[in-house]
């Protein structure tokens, strides 16, 4: 059953960092130019929710087969990207706002964001594997 | 389609049902520019196809049988209009091309004589497919100008010459087909005259590919530049999807028609709920139109026949000089000497030329290199910049040092010195030595504030021996008059003076620090804001114009060259951006204004640090854009109440000519309440014909191509219209308001083309997409606390300007609401298209004529101001700088590029930067705009400006330089974005902290200074004034009831208002005007204008005795005190005495007596010095309106806020602790 629920995260991580990626690449994108503001921005919003659904589920998952210490270490991180997603004012087009991803540094803070998310699903990437084979081997 | 049936039996009954079909289904392109004039006439069947045929002469080759079947087609559909069915049938017909077959059958039984369709296209000649491709695209007949050159680029890839039209420079408002339309289509019915004339010119199109008189003369060379994939495929399927889309909707949305007398609003039968026919002019009327209308088409073609000829060489004559000059030299105009023939090159040039072009073989590399083959998006237009940014690598002369002293090469060679060097050529050398030819350029760059400061600032050097003025301490508490007796002028960067004359105006380029701090530590440590205040687009009254065929950039950063490049001898000039070396192109070398060969430091572009450029097809995406105008007026029960419409429809009709554009010009009307309406303006109807869609769920263009058409061919309509709309609703019952929907329908009818759409609305729109609800309490409207809902409660508006601003096309929002209306959500449609806003708040045209007067100032500006549509804008700096943030009206499409649908004279923009990287290794810094846009004249410009600042390391120079007003302006800038994306107490705090902190550092770096007095710089010395003036404002204030829209409006206007105009809404001129004398006076335009100094804002200043001018920028206040001296009412104001002033007094009148004179001179002078025409208001001591004086008076003390001294008191508490 453990190893179920590793397997599962591990697969979810997977997707998770592969998000992070593209979410790096696309922004990388708009600084260099490649692609404008508009584009990236509906390109990325479409992609916020589905990493807050599979982040919270693997969160939620830890927190019934009761693994303490990797929910606590996702938790902080599930709810920054909840807090995030609700304080989007009314106005804007959604996290990444095309009108506003060019001032105030918000591009960078998105990227360095992005990158700080990516760092921790691989940490969570390994940690994953280290306990499903951990699992595999009790079973 | 009841119209024929419900219209009296009068032979002009006959074209009103006649003309509902025509509007009802998407007509073929070619029926553009028929005259269904002639359906007014009984018998006028063979004239109206004989009409036809003479416009499908445009399109010449077709089977004859497709011209003919396809206006039959729509011709039946009129004949048999009392059929309901038709209509839809006709509607599909354009639109499948199969369909159009089976139609084709179905009518061809109507009596046409199609011969005389065959007669006339006998002379025509042009590619056959125009009228097969054109049936997808047929989308609108009115944008056939860019469909037919799609589709004859298309057809014809192969030869350059058909897609000449793309390259031509400078010529393209001669391009349109458009402009031959009136003489072909008008003509024909009216007699053999008029045929005869418009063969020949049928003739012209066979030669040129439907181009008339123009593409002769293309240069070959920029011909051949043309990328034959051109019309992005954008273009075209974009048309197609909008074709289908409509199509789609007007199947649907069962289209039909009912045609009713003017005040039928609303759907009177429910099958057919779609569109209805009003008609709105009285039968007794009718007829006058008709023989306004037919008169007038007789004289248009005359008309156009001769204007056709006289602008045509005007503008064939820059180019027939760029082909005289040829490839080589490019072409020098002056905007007012443009008549003036560019030079030729004399022998003795040749000679010389022949020297030059030895050294050139061994020196140069590549002369074009600017010219980017294929631009596929506007980065790569307006220069994106190549890939290989770091140019030191790849360029043949890689050295820093080179900017410090530029290498003699041994031609003995004069090179344009970098600023540093003190040891520069005088001026006077520099200067073209040819005066006679044009002046008027030369004289430009000698700026008035320049000079008059130049005398005190003379002695500053970077060294400072001696302590400059501008760091002379002030101490703020003791001093009480800071504020000189005249306006404040912008600083002047501490250049030399060479340098100094070339910089670029303050009134269109300002940084808020003259003296740029090294390191971004430096700058962090004098915590003054960094960023420049941009006016880019102002109204210039000189301003050199270059016309070449290369445009000398950077190749690596694509910067302009510009006058603080330093040429590294006669071949190379290194980039001051980015400091890489260029080649100097060939054609560069000759100087048009001297006509000499090898100097290329005095050509125009490197005398002037602010240059127009023509720019040629590299820089275009599509063919320039005419000039669209699209009018969105709320005509609900609340609008017309306000009796707006009178206002707007009077300055229209009066402005209808000065409207700026070219014979392409395009105007459009659409009204809304909670229905949409449309009005088919098609020429050749008898009158303006409304549509009204009431579907606003799904709303759609009932008549795609008719709606918006030609100014110059529909005027008459168009002036019916006008004079009608007025009266039209004025018993209408209508309360809600679907702006949305006529958002959506406005933006549909644009995207074609893009332009500009000016809407109308005078409360919270209530219906359909975008609504709204109210979001104020008015019980916290002086609350000292939380202000919310400063932005925006829905994304609709926001998605909506971007997907304008993704077509070009702009929102301009006139709000003219008595009641709260959400302008933070409406204001998102301007704010994000590059539009503007106007608010009139409690607007009413006989209670409220102050506003009313104003609403008719501002929109004779608005309508007749410069235009510049399809507009990008790019700033560049020196490398180690950065544009982090950006403020005003338009769309950020990538790091440093600005979307602008449209700019306009009166939009400013500010910037806010960072020191990246620390600029050790240059002792200048230099700022560019380009700001690429069409002319309203369809002609492709590039305005550059270019700032040029010194560097310096010292925390004391980074003060001397401190410009107070850029720096108070950027930070307003700064505290809008608080406030919304804070909340506004943040905002306020960010502003006092800002003072606290500058000048806590600037006390801490005068040591020898006493700690416990507030001390200042002479140059930050108002700082706190103008920052306390900032807390006052409608947009920051807390604790003075302010309605929230008025709010939202003032941030706006912060956001998008130029520096000249924004200073004085934030701390206003006061002048007492009832003791001028003739004391300092200047001399303008042979009238004495007194100069009376400036008085501090605060009541202190106000006698009873007196009359004071407050000039808030878009308003003037005469305040008259309650003992104000007799003689000076009735010599300035015409009453007797003070009791008889009335309380609203809007003008003074023309007295001939001296002080009124004075006064009225004085005023006239103000009002001329700003684009805007101020409102004057004269305001009683005991008059209500009195606070909106006194609330400008921002040194006193109001019941929630600080005066000017316990401001200051609070500043140094703060300092000391």
């Amino acid at each position: 059953m453990e190893s179920v629920v590793f397997v599962f995260s591990l697969i979810d991580c997977c997707a998770l960092i592969f998000l992070s990626v593209y979410f790096i690449i696309t922004l990388s994108d708009l600084e260099c130019d490649y692609i404008n503001a508009r584009s990236c921005c509906s390109k990325l919003n479409k992609w916020v929710v589905p990493e807050l659904i599979g982040h919270t589920i693997v969160t939620v998952l830890m927190l019934i087969s009761l693994h303490w210490f990797i929910f606590l270490l996702n938790f902080p991180v599930a709810t920054w990207n909840i807090y995030r997603f609700i304080m989007v004012p009314s106005g804007n087009l959604g996290v990444f706002d095309p009108t506003e991803i060019h001032n105030r540094g918000q591009l960078k803070s998105h990227m360095k964001e992005a990158m700080i998310k990516l760092g921790f699903h691989l940490l969570c990437f390994f940690m994953y594997l280290y306990s499903m084979i951990l699992a595999l081997i009790n079973d | 389609m009841s119209a024929p049936a419900g219209i009296p039996p009068r032979p002009a009954a006959a074209p009103g049902g006649a003309r509902a079909p025509a509007a009802a289904p998407r007509a073929p392109p070619c029926q553009n520019g028929p005259v269904q004039n002639q359906m007014q006439f009984p018998f006028g069947y063979g004239l109206h196809l004989e009409n036809y045929s003479a416009s499908s002469g445009h399109y010449p080759q077709v089977p004859h049988e497709a011209v003919p079947s396809q206006l039959n087609n729509q011709y039946v559909a009129d004949y048999h209009s009392a059929c309901y069915s038709i209509p839809v049938q006709s509607v599909m017909t354009p639109s499948v091309s199969p369909s159009m077959l089976n139609t084709q059958q179905l009518y061809s039984g109507a009596p046409h004589p199609v011969e005389s369709a065959g007669g006339l296209t006998q002379g025509a000649i042009s590619s056959a497919s125009y009228l097969h491709t054109s049936v997808p695209q047929s989308y609108s007949a009115l944008s056939s100008h860019y469909s037919s050159s799609t589709s004859s680029s298309v057809a014809s890839q192969g030869f350059p010459l058909s897609s000449g039209h793309y390259a031509m420079p400078i010529i393209s408002s001669a391009v349109y087909p458009n402009l031959s339309y009136p003489s072909m289509s008008v003509s024909s019915p009216y007699g053999q005259v008029f045929t005869s004339q418009s063969l020949p010119a049928v003739g012209q199109f066979k030669e040129t590919n439907t181009f008339p008189n123009q593409s002769s003369t293309v240069p070959r060379t920029l011909q051949q530049q043309v990328p034959l994939g051109y019309n992005s495929t954008s273009w075209s399927t974009s048309d197609f999807r909008s074709a289908q889309d409509n199509f789609s909707r007007n199947n649907t949305g069962s289209l039909a028609k009912a045609s009713n007398q003017i005040n039928t609003v609303g759907v009177l039968d429910s099958s057919h709920p779609v569109s209805q026919n009003v008609q709105f002019t009285k039968p007794s009327v009718e007829t006058s139109v008709v023989s306004s209308a037919v008169t007038s088409s007789i004289r248009t073609p005359v008309g156009d026949h001769l204007t056709e000829p006289a602008s045509v060489p005007s503008n064939t004559q820059p180019s027939e000089s760029l082909l005289q000059e040829g490839m080589q030299y490019g072409g020098y105009i002056n905007n007012q000497a443009s008549s003036a023939p560019a030079p030729l090159s004399s022998s003795s040039d040749d000679e010389e030329e022949d020297e030059e072009d030895e050294e050139a073989a061994i020196d140069s590399s590549s002369t074009t290199s600017s010219a980017s083959p294929v631009i596929n998006n506007y980065d790569a237009l307006e220069g994106g910049g190549y890939p290989e940014t770091n140019s030191a690598a790849s360029s043949p002369v890689p050295t820093p040092q080179t900017s410090r002293m530029p290498k003699p090469f041994g031609y003995g060679y004069p090179t344009l010195q970098p600023g540093y060097q003190n040891a520069t050529p005088s001026t006077s050398a520099m200067q073209p030595s040819n005066p006679g030819h044009h002046s008027g350029f030369q004289q430009y760059p000698q700026y008035p504030g320049v000079n008059q400061l130049s005398s005190t600032l003379g002695g500053l050097s970077l060294q400072h021996s001696q302590q400059p003025e501008c760091l002379r301490p002030v101490n703020l508490t003791q001093d009480r008059n800071i504020l000189p007796v005249s306006p404040v002028l912008a600083p002047v960067p501490n250049l030399n003076s060479d340098l100094r004359k070339l910089n670029c105006s303050p009134d269109s380029f300002r940084c808020t620090l003259t003296n740029i701090p090294q390191t971004q530590a430096l700058l962090n440590k004098a915590k003054l804001p960094l960023g420049l205040l941009l006016h880019p687009f102002r109204d210039l009254t000189q301003l050199p114009v270059i016309t070449s065929s290369t445009i000398v950039r950077c190749r690596s950063c694509r910067t302009y060259i510009n006058p603080f490049v330093s040429f590294i001898d006669q071949r190379r000039w290194k980039c001051n951006l980015c400091y890489r070396v260029n080649d100097v192109p060939e054609e560069f070398m000759y100087n048009p204004l001297t006509r000499s060969y090898g100097e290329p430091h005095k050509r125009p572009e490197v005398q002037n640090s602010t240059v127009e450029f023509i720019a040629s097809s590299d820089y275009m995406l599509r063919p320039p854009q005419p000039a669209v105008y699209l009018f969105v007026l709320d005509v609900s029960h609340n609008a017309v109440e306000a009796g707006y419409l009178t206002i707007v429809c009077q300055s229209l009709l009066e402005n209808l000519d000065k409207l700026p554009g070219d014979s392409r010009t395009r105007i459009g009307f659409i009204t809304f309440d909670s229905t949409v309406h449309f009005y088919n303006l098609q020429e050749g109807l008898s009158q303006p014909q409304m549509l009204i869609v009431s579907d606003i769920d799904d709303v759609f263009l009932p008549t795609p191509d008719s709606l918006l058409v030609n100014l110059h061919e529909s005027k008459e309509l168009i002036k019916d219209l006008l004079s009608a709309l007025p009266n039209m609703f004025i018993n209408t019952r209508e309360t809600h308001s679907a702006l949305g929907p006529a958002l959506q329908a406005a933006f549909k009818l644009m995207s074609p083309t893009g332009g500009r759409i000016s809407v109308f609305q005078s409360q919270l729109p209530s219906l359909g997409a975008g609504l709204l609800h109210s979001r104020e309490d008015p019980n916290q409207r002086s609350s000292t606390k939380v202000v919310q809902h400063l932005g925006p409660a829905t994304d609709f508006y926001k998605k909506l300007a971007l997907d304008c601003s993704g077509q070009q096309t702009a929102v301009d929002l006139f709000l003219l609401s008595s009641q709260y209306s959400d302008l933070a959500s409406l204001a998102c449609m301007s704010k994000y298209s590059a539009g503007c806003i106007y608010y009139y708040p409690s607007f009413h045209h006989s209670y409220n004529p102050a506003q009313a007067e104003k609403l008719q100032k501002d929109l004779k500006r608005y309508l007749t101001r410069k235009i510049g549509f399809e507009a990008v804008m790019r700033i560049r700096c020196t490398k180690g700088l950065s544009i982090h943030t950006f403020h005003g009206n338009f769309f950020v499409r990538s790091t440093d590029l600005l979307s602008l649908a449209n700019v306009n004279p009166d939009a400013g923009f500010a910037v806010q930067m960072s020191i990246e990287e620390s600029l050790t290794d240059t002792s200048l810094v230099c700022f560019q705009t380009a700001l690429l846009y069409t002319s309203s004249k369809g002609e492709r410009r590039i305005r550059v400006h270019t700032l040029c600042l010194p560097v310096v390391t010292s925390l004391a120079d980074v003060y001397a330089g401190a410009d107070v007003q850029a720096a108070v302006c950027l930070l307003a800038n700064m505290a809008v974005d608080r406030s919304v994306s804070s909340s506004l107490s943040d905002a306020r705090d960010a502003l006092v902290n800002a003072v606290v902190d500058s000048l806590s550092a600037y006390i801490s770096t005068a040591s020898n200074l006493q700690q416990s007095t507030l001390i200042a710089p002479n140059s930050l010395r108002l700082f706190p004034l103008y920052v306390l003036a900032l807390l006052k404002q409608k947009a920051f204030r807390t604790g003075t009831s302010t309605r929230l829209d008025d709010r939202i409006y003032a941030m706006c206007q912060i956001k998008s208002q130029p520096l000249v105009h924004l200073m004085k809404m934030i701390h206003p001129n006061l002048y007492r005007i009832d003791r001028l004398t003739n004391e300092g006076a200047i001399h303008v335009n042979d009238r004495v204008v007194p100069q009376p100094p400036l008085q501090k804002l605060s009541a202190e200043k106000l006698t009873r005795e007196g009359a004071f001018l407050m000039d808030c920028g878009s308003i003037f206040y005469i305040w008259i005190g309650k003992s104000c001296d007799n003689s000076f009412i009735k010599d300035v104001l015409g009453y007797p005495n003070y009791a008889s002033v009335p309380q609203k007094l809007t003008q003074l009148p023309e007295l001939d007596t001296l002080s009124s004179e004075r006064a009225r001179s004085f005023i006239t002078w103000l009002r001329d010095s700003r684009p805007l025409n101020p409102v004057l208001q004269v305001i009683k001591d005991e008059s209500p309106a009195k606070t909106d004086f006194f609330q400008h008076l921002v040194e006193d003390r109001t019941e929630a806020a600080f005066s000017y001294y316990e401001f200051l008191l609070h500043i140094q508490q703060q300092i000391c602790k």
